[in-house]
């Protein structure tokens, strides 16, 4: 570029810093995560997905508990089952439903309490170093000494099924991960010289984490917290396929998988569904994450 | 320079254990600071200048209370920090405010350039109204259109902007005593002239009194009244901006000062050599510390460490000033 | 170098007894007394606490406790409460089988999982690395016990070409019809692991790859091939303790596969027995397969040791 070129050039990018300024990170996360059409469709759809979910008591047709011996595995459209009907006669539409619900809970809550717990934990252990960080790494180090599934396991094996010890178990599983990242973020943030600074205003630890660690340490976590979502629905619902999580006559995806295995050999098709949705809720909670990844990576 | 002493240090330690080993037991000690002593007049500026690993910056943030002394004490308008009915952490912190080197990260990259300077007079129990208005105030104090630069964000803004900024913070508290930790040691020699003059002008304007660290000969003597001058931990020299720069007479300082890069090719710089490598702090070498690298040392350099002695105002810890200290150039004791 | 395995080694001690803390807690917190699966509910109260004392219940539970570590140290896994047999032979026979499976899916899944992630990172950009990251996805995603039941409906059912069920003739594999029923289950297996470290060999190759050394390389003149040694060098450590981790899921979390083709390995164990309530042979699996973990682990900072000295301190 000469140097008339430059000259030329500079009131206008100027003017676009001028434009531009003022504009916080988040709100910048925010335009860039709109501008990304993919993201954008996949939220969309898990959007719809949770709302068709959650409105299942209005648009099932069935009551997803309720068999009938005379109509088991029927095939789509038969008698009003717009899906058909699982080995037990009952309706597939509603139990798809229904079960959703279940499965997305399972999904969800879990990390929303883990996220709480561990994020606290690793944010204490981020700022304080020392001893109260060792004491809490060491004590994650021994639960992350269990393969994930098999600490989700051996609580609800021992504990016994049911919704409750599932969401405790898939808890205790994510805690671990999510306080060995918060811890990361956390210290190294706290490494960072405005940090430092806010001390010597003389604040005390609280406001300081309030206002200057917690809206930088936010993002990474909550990323890697999304990503965890997935990993949560598909742990809960191989745990209802063990028999360990959700129990019938209640249904959840994953439990359906079971249901529906001697009758792979019958009808396969049946079965393939609630796979299906476990996968497609799962890949959008991935990209989701993903698209939030690349949303906050903004070069500063 | 007339003015009481605002801030007293007395032999202050700080020491940084290293942890190795299976239970990360300490192996060894950094010796930051080692005893050091010096005081600090009202409205004055008191560079203090040396190597990287002196001790400078430890010494900034003992000062701030950011780091706690392990030994001596610090006494700021006669109440002793830390103490008992003494001056407690929160008070001092009203009193001494810090202005960082410019690194980017020296500003919440989240908080407007408003709310990172309005932070610390909230902090003190100013309302965030109130405590913005300030910050606005001190935006223009320093040179930054407050409707420009309220709203902006860190990365917006140049590098001499954002130690403007840094001031700014540093200057919300109304602070009377500011340390410095080489705060222009990141910007361009322009942008740093700059900040310099605004530095000298807010001085005057603010009644303020000035610790300015850097390792930059040339900005400490621009902006100081007195110079200390420290190596591995200890003062090895201290006086008036005048004697140290004209007449300096520790072998460390004249060593810095004839390193000193002259503009004029006539004037070929009188190479005082360094002989020997760095120490480091860990195991620092007995006796005076600066004795492996001196030219002139001897057998009670290695032996004994050396007191600071001098005249009134210009003090040095070198036996090659003490009387009776042993030394061959030492002068003779007067009959 | 030993000073740092031995004090690895050390470090590894207190985790160990942490997880077994862990296990025996979860073992305490099992609703109803663990007595009350032995005791038949007719029993006078006398037998019933014969029978608690002859299982050391009536101690109190750091006794209990330490009775129980010492028994499980010394390798006396205890009795299977429903077939009456010692717990360690059902549960090493059971782990072989387990193994029969995990290291051929790991194998396969590396193996793939390298070849593909080193492509992707080869033709990044271009709509082979789109495809590459949709599949990628995809295996992140997916139930893989799932994809196992899809393709034993294909393969077992629709087509019946291979065994949809059980482990065939006993005794190391070594014949076409251990391999038929082999087949499936090691695909299934194999998905996860190949998802993983694709995408991690993927994302290490491009960041290496963008770093000055390798320019530098290129500069004097270095073949595409032999760079891409180098970088296969650079990216290996974290590749490997990837890898070791990823094994380590297989052994310990084969449960969901073992269930859907009916694998008497350790995860089908740990199934029956929690079906049955067999407190011991739980607790013992559980113990053992986190041990191996923990081993595993141990294993993989070593060999980074060795590979990359910066991590020796």
């Amino acid at each position: 570029m000469s140097l008339q070129d430059a000259i030329a050039v500079r009131p206008v990018a100027e003017a676009l810093q001028r434009a531009q300024a003022g504009k916080s990170y988040w709100s910048r996360v925010r335009e860039r995560l709109l501008a990304d059409r993919i993201t954008m469709a996949v939220m969309a759809l898990l959007a719809s997905i949770i709302v068709i979910v959650l409105a299942a008591p209005l648009i099932a047709t069935h009551d997803p508990t309720v068999g009938s011996v005379f109509a088991r595995l029927k095939s789509p459209g038969y008698q009003g089952h717009w899906l058909g009907t699982d080995e037990v006669g009952r309706d597939l539409w509603s139990r798809i439903l229904y079960g959703g619900r279940l499965s997305l809970l399972c999904g969800v809550a879990p990390v929303a309490f883990a996220l709480l717990a561990g994020g606290s934990l690793g944010l204490l252990a981020g700022y304080r170093g020392g001893i109260i960080n060792s004491l809490i790494m060491r004590s994650m180090d021994v639960l992350y000494a269990f393969p994930s599934i098999l600490l989700a396991i051996a609580i609800c094996g021992m504990l016994g099924a049911g919704l409750v010890n599932t969401i405790l178990a898939l808890t205790v599983t994510f805690i671990p991960p999510i306080v060995r990242i918060s811890e990361t973020v956390t210290a190294q943030v706290r490494s960072f010289e405005f940090v430092e600074a806010a001390q010597a205003s003389g604040a005390k630890p609280l406001s300081i984490i309030r206002f200057h660690i917690l809206n930088n340490v936010l993002g990474p976590i909550l990323v890697y917290a999304t990503s965890l979502i997935s990993i949560s629905i598909i742990l809960a619902a191989g745990l209802s396929f063990l028999g360990l999580g959700i129990t019938p006559p209640d249904a959840e995806w994953g439990l359906m998988l079971n249901n529906l295995r001697q009758a792979i050999w019958v009808n396969p098709l049946v079965a393939a569904l609630p796979g299906a949705m476990i996968f497609i809720t799962s890949m959008c909670f991935n990209l989701v994450s993903d698209g939030l990844r690349s949303a906050m990576d903004v070069r500063i | 320079m007339s003015g009481e002493v605002l801030l007293e240090v007395r032999n202050v330690k700080r020491y940084f254990p290293v942890r190795g080993g299976v239970l990360q037991r300490k192996v060894a000690t950094v010796q930051a600071v080692d005893d050091i002593s010096f005081n600090v007049r009202c409205g004055e500026t008191l560079g203090i200048v040396g190597e990287s690993g002196c001790g400078k910056s430890t010494t900034a943030r003992l000062l701030m209370q950011l780091l706690v002394a392990d030994a001596g004490t610090i006494t700021f308008a006669g109440r002793t920090v830390g103490a008992s009915g003494g001056m407690d952490v929160r008070d001092l912190r009203r009193q001494v405010q810090m202005v960082f080197q410019d690194s980017y990260s020296s500003l919440n990259p989240r908080c407007t350039i408003e709310d990172t300077i309005a932070y610390g007079p909230s902090v003190h129990g100013v309302g965030w109204q109130a405590a913005r208005l300030r910050a606005r105030e001190m935006l223009a104090k320093v040179g930054l259109d407050p409707a420009l630069f309220a709203a902006r964000y860190p990365h917006e803004l140049s590098g001499g902007q954002r130690q403007r900024v840094n001031i700014a913070r540093a200057l919300a508290l109304e602070p009377k005593l500011v340390v410095l930790d080489e705060p222009v040691s990141a910007l361009d020699k322009s942008v740093e002239a700059q900040v310099l003059n605004l530095l000298v002008d807010l001085k005057r304007d603010l009644t303020l009194t000035y610790v300015f660290i850097s390792h930059d000969l040339n900005v400490v003597q621009y902006i100081s009244d007195r110079v200390l001058v420290m190596y591995l931990g200890k003062v090895v020299e201290v006086g008036s901006v005048e004697s140290i720069y004209g007449s300096p007479r520790h072998p460390y300082t004249r060593a810095l000062l004839g390193a000193k890069p002259s503009m004029d090719p006539d004037r070929r710089s009188e190479q005082v050599t360094l002989t020997g490598d760095p120490p480091t702090p860990i195991s620092p070498p007995s006796g005076c510390r600066f004795h492996t690298r001196c030219a002139h040392a001897e057998a009670c350099c290695a032996a004994v460490e050396p007191p600071l002695a001098g005249d009134g105002d210009h003090y040095s810890a070198c036996h090659m000033l003490i009387t009776g200290s042993g030394h061959s150039a030492a002068p003779c004791i007067a009959a | 170098m030993w000073f740092f395995i031995a004090r690895r080694v050390l470090y590894a001690v207190p985790i160990l007894l942490g997880v077994s803390f862990v296990v025996f807690l979860l073992m305490k917190m099992v609703p109803g007394d663990a007595a009350d699966i032995l005791i038949p509910p007719e029993a006078p109260r006398e037998v019933a606490a014969m029978i608690r004392a002859r299982f050391g219940l009536d101690q109190p539970i750091h006794i209990q406790y330490l009775r129980w570590l010492q028994a499980m140290a010394s390798g006396d896994f205890g009795t299977s409460i429903f077939t009456n047999q010692p717990v360690a032979d059902e549960l090493f026979g059971a782990l072989a089988n387990t193994l029969k499976l995990a290291l051929p899916a790991a194998l396969l899944g590396f193996s793939l999982g390298v070849l593909l992630g080193a492509l992707a990172a080869h033709y990044s950009g271009t709509w082979l690395d789109k495809l590459f990251s949709a599949f990628a996805i995809t295996g992140v995603s997916l139930p893989h016990y799932w994809v196992g039941m899809v393709l034993v409906a294909i393969f077992a059912v629709v087509l019946n070409v291979l065994p949809g069920q059980g482990m065939g003739p006993e005794g190391f594999p070594s014949t076409w019809e251990h391999a038929r029923h082999l087949i499936l289950p090691v695909i299934t297996l194999s998905l996860i692991p190949m998802g993983v470290v694709s995408r991690l060999v993927r994302a290490n190759v491009l960041e290496i790859r963008s770093m000055e050394f390798i320019s530098a390389l290129a500069a004097k003149g270095l073949m595409g091939r032999r760079v891409l040694l180098h970088i296969l060098k650079n990216a290996a450590p974290s590749a490997l303790a990837l890898m070791g981790l990823q094994f380590g899921y297989l052994l310990g979390g084969s449960i969901l596969v073992e269930t859907v083709f009916n694998w008497p390995g350790s995860g089908s164990l740990m199934n029956l027995a929690i079906f049955r309530r067999d407190i011991p042979v739980l607790s013992a699996t559980i113990l053992v397969l986190a041990a191996i973990f923990v081993a595993i682990n141990i294993l993989i900072d070593v060999l980074q040791a060795l590979i990359d000295p910066r991590i020796r301190r």
